[in-house]
């Protein structure tokens, strides 16, 4: 078996990455406070950090759909069903057999089938839930101007809103512990910092 | 730019504000200097405890006119003098609430002002007028056949004297006394006769003193009614009230209550809640009906600066007075409990006696029964959109229930209410349990018959409703009422406001408003909670477990 090192993540990808992942832990904290679960910096503190952190994130999300557009990159997300089999019973079974991985990555596709749906989940139902949801929390003083008072009530915006967070955290959850399966545990996390990844 | 604009500003003002402080301290011509950091509302003579010597802003000093240069016998006779120059005075004071104690609630058609109103304080006027007129604007008011008409019967100087030795004695129909005499009874305590020339001649603009003369003390003595006004306000320092400070803005009560024509604005029968519905701020100046009474004349409605736009958001909901008057009495204990059906108990001998509480509060009297104080009082919360319905005289009653004096309508969904602060006094009091409706009890009076002078409730409701002119069957029980108090004055400094975990929290502020969604307050759904702990629960396991799977069969080989 041999080992040879490919360049999948670069520098834009992988700031983007940390930038959010770093955004996205920080919101699921500051507001699961607001949300009333536990106390860490107070309501007053964690509400304002929270809308501070989704601006920012709004701001990183325009220059990542920028980039995406550009680069083409988007097509990484085109979800198939190949192999979407194979690595379910990977994770299953073969992960314990030291099977080999249904799946090498490539520059033009480094994501596994499996990601990908999981990742373009992320991107068209709970990313859109949470800042649908977050858009008329955090406009929720301008609801009569917009009209939609009647139409729209903050329990179940915030009852959407905490869905989406709840479906996040399981996210990112899974996808902390799913970054140790590759080549060697820690190769998926080095090469999303280095941006070379091991591949067999 | 804007910053260097605001640091500009803002050392103008605090220069105009120590120059202002220092000039008043040197010279007690507190007046004009202070104009210049307020508004020019602010610019009014200093309360009235440092008469003579202060400068005056205004073109005429009443010392110097003849007409008031006279020996006064009576109080009518220093209106007469008035009345010589300001022709129009009392006519406009006779239009007054002020003067008729009647208002006419047009939107719930209810008859309000002190002449019928029944509270669960001293509870009525009837058959009490000499004792109750003592706040009235005028003398002689003695019973219901007062003749309302005659000018001279006006009091201008309770309204408008600086001399602070003016001062109007229960029992005398709304005169001053004409001679020293002890008030309260049997107190040793000496009430002089005011010099009415030298009262008259110090006359001016109403001073904080002045309206306090009355305000704070409805109920029957400082503090006991308001919760929100007493004589603190006076000489209040800023953490008390941040508009009224000597040194500061140093707001007479009509900086607010800008008065015209003797009309003042401002009304608890019909308080002006939601601002942003109907009722715009009132621009001073402008004849247009609006009430210049409300923190939003002044302030807007969207008055916290941008790093701060969260709180403006706040404003379509919550009374502005909700977070900026977290405490009401924070001058001294207010009165908040009285139980009409314990009064009668005597001493062995048969004298009426009196109890303190730990806090040196009246705490039973034998004339008006127990009695409760309290300071520094958290508010209770009730969604108010300005409506307030009063159970009057002839209200049928439900004696099974507490019986709400004055209601406040309101309720999240009607798009006018807002989140208010109120003091709510409880009590019981006389009722006619045949007809279940509030009696009117005659308690002053040397006449035999007033509950003050024998102690029998029979004789009392008897008399009192014999006076008000309403039918009574000669039964009587005592039911709990409750009275509310919008809370709007003594505004803390914004460093006081409450902060966002006093009502977003479990067991906050607002813990028992209903109909609006609060995040923190535990208002989530619940089911939503299970589910999604549950949930991150099993995933987290799942991983720990396919982990340790991993290991372990790696391990294995």
């Amino acid at each position: 078996m041999t080992v040879e090192k490919i360049y999948v993540f670069k520098r834009f990808e992988r700031l983007w990455h940390w930038s959010q992942a770093t955004l996205i832990i920080f919101m699921l904290i500051t507001g699961f406070e607001v949300h009333g679960s536990y106390h860490l910096f107070g309501f007053g503190k964690a509400t304002s950090l929270h809308t501070i952190s989704a601006w920012s994130l709004i701001g990183l999300w325009i220059f990542a759909i920028f980039w995406h557009i550009t680069t083409g990159e988007w097509k990484q997300y085109i979800p198939t069903t190949d192999k979407v089999v194979a690595m379910m019973k990977f994770y299953s079974v073969g992960i314990f057999t030291n099977a080999p991985h249904p799946f090498r990555a490539t520059v033009l596709k480094k994501h596994n089938p499996l990601q990908r749906l999981a990742y373009l989940g992320v991107l068209l139902f709970i990313g859109p839930l949470l800042w649908f949801s977050g858009w008329f929390y955090l406009f929720f003083a301008d609801w009569n101007s917009w009209g939609v008072s009647k139409y729209v009530s903050l329990e179940w915006v915030a009852f959407f809103h905490t869905a989406g967070a709840f479906m996040m955290l399981l996210f990112v959850i899974a996808h902390v512990y799913l970054t140790t399966t590759g080549h060697t545990p820690t190769s998926h996390i080095k090469a999303m910092i280095t941006g070379w990844e091991e591949v067999e | 730019m804007l910053s260097k604009l605001k640091i500009a500003l803002s050392t103008l003002v605090a220069g105009a504000t120590v120059a202002a402080a220092l000039t008043a301290y040197a010279t007690t011509a507190s007046a004009p200097a202070a104009a210049n950091a307020a508004p020019p509302q602010a610019a009014m003579p200093a309360a009235t405890a440092e008469p003579a010597k202060k400068e005056s802003s205004s073109t005429a000093d009443h010392s110097k006119f003849k007409a008031l240069q006279v020996k006064f016998k009576t109080a009518p006779e220093v209106t007469k003098a008035c009345l010589t120059c300001h022709t129009e005075a009392a006519k406009q004071i006779q239009k007054t609430k002020h003067w008729t104690w009647e208002f006419l609630n047009t939107e719930t058609n209810q008859k309000l002002g002190k002449k019928h109103i029944i509270n669960n304080f001293c509870t009525a006027v009837e058959s009490n007028q000499k004792f109750c007129t003592a706040c009235h604007v005028g003398y002689g008011w003695e019973d219901s056949k007062y003749d309302f008409s005659k000018q001279e019967n006006v009091d201008c100087v309770v309204c408008h004297e600086s001399t602070g030795t003016y001062r109007k004695v229960p029992g005398l129909s709304g005169h001053p006394t004409y001679k020293d005499m002890e008030y309260p009874p049997h107190s040793g305590k000496i009430v002089k006769a005011p010099d009415l020339a030298k009262v008259a001649q110090s006359v001016g603009k109403t001073s904080r003193a002045n309206c306090g003369a009355c305000h704070f003390n409805g109920g029957g003595g400082d503090a006991v009614k308001h919760g929100d006004l007493d004589s603190t306000l006076k000489d209040p320092p800023k953490f008390l009230d941040v508009h009224m400070e000597k040194k500061g803005l140093n707001f007479s009560c009509g900086a607010c209550h800008m008065t015209s024509a003797h009309q003042v604005p401002g009304s608890r029968y019909t308080p002006t809640v939601d601002v942003n519905q109907g009722v715009p701020p009132h621009m001073r100046g402008k004849v247009d009906g609006s009430n210049p009474a409300s923190c939003q004349s002044c302030h807007g409605s969207k008055p916290h600066p941008a790093k701060m736009a969260k709180l403006n958001e706040h404003t379509d909901k919550i009374a502005c007075q909700t977070c900026h008057i977290p405490e009401f009495a924070r001058g001294q204990a207010t009165k908040m409990s009285w139980d009409w059906s314990t009064a009668g108990q005597l001493s062995p001998e048969g004298k009426p006696i009196t109890k303190k509480d730990s806090g040196g509060h009246n705490a039973y009297d034998s004339k008006k029964g127990d009695f409760t104080w309290e300071d520094h009082v958290i508010p209770e919360y009730i969604w108010f959109n300005g409506k307030v319905n009063y159970t009057l005289r002839e209200t049928k009653l439900d004696p099974t229930h507490v019986v709400k004096i004055n209601s406040f309508e309101g309720s999240p969904t009607d798009g006018k209410s807002l989140i208010w602060p109120v003091k709510v006094f409880r009590g019981q009091q006389p009722y006619d349990s045949v007809s279940n409706t509030l009696l009117v009890p005659h308690t002053f009076g040397a006449d035999g018959d007033s509950y003050w002078s024998n102690f029998n409730w029979d004789k009392s409701l008897a008399a009192g409703m014999k006076a008000a002119n309403a039918p009574y069957s000669g039964q009587y029980g005592f039911v709990k009422t409750e009275m509310s108090w919008p809370i709007t004055h003594m505004v803390a400094p914004k460093a006081d406001a409450l902060t966002c975990a006093q009502c977003h929290s479990k067991d906050g502020r607002l813990k028992n408003v209903q109909g609006i969604y609060m995040p923190g307050r535990g208002d989530q759904n619940k089911w939503l909670d299970y589910a999604g702990w549950t949930f991150a629960l099993l995933t987290l396991i799942g991983v720990i477990v396919h982990g340790a799977g991993r290991i372990y069969t790696h391990r294995k080989g």
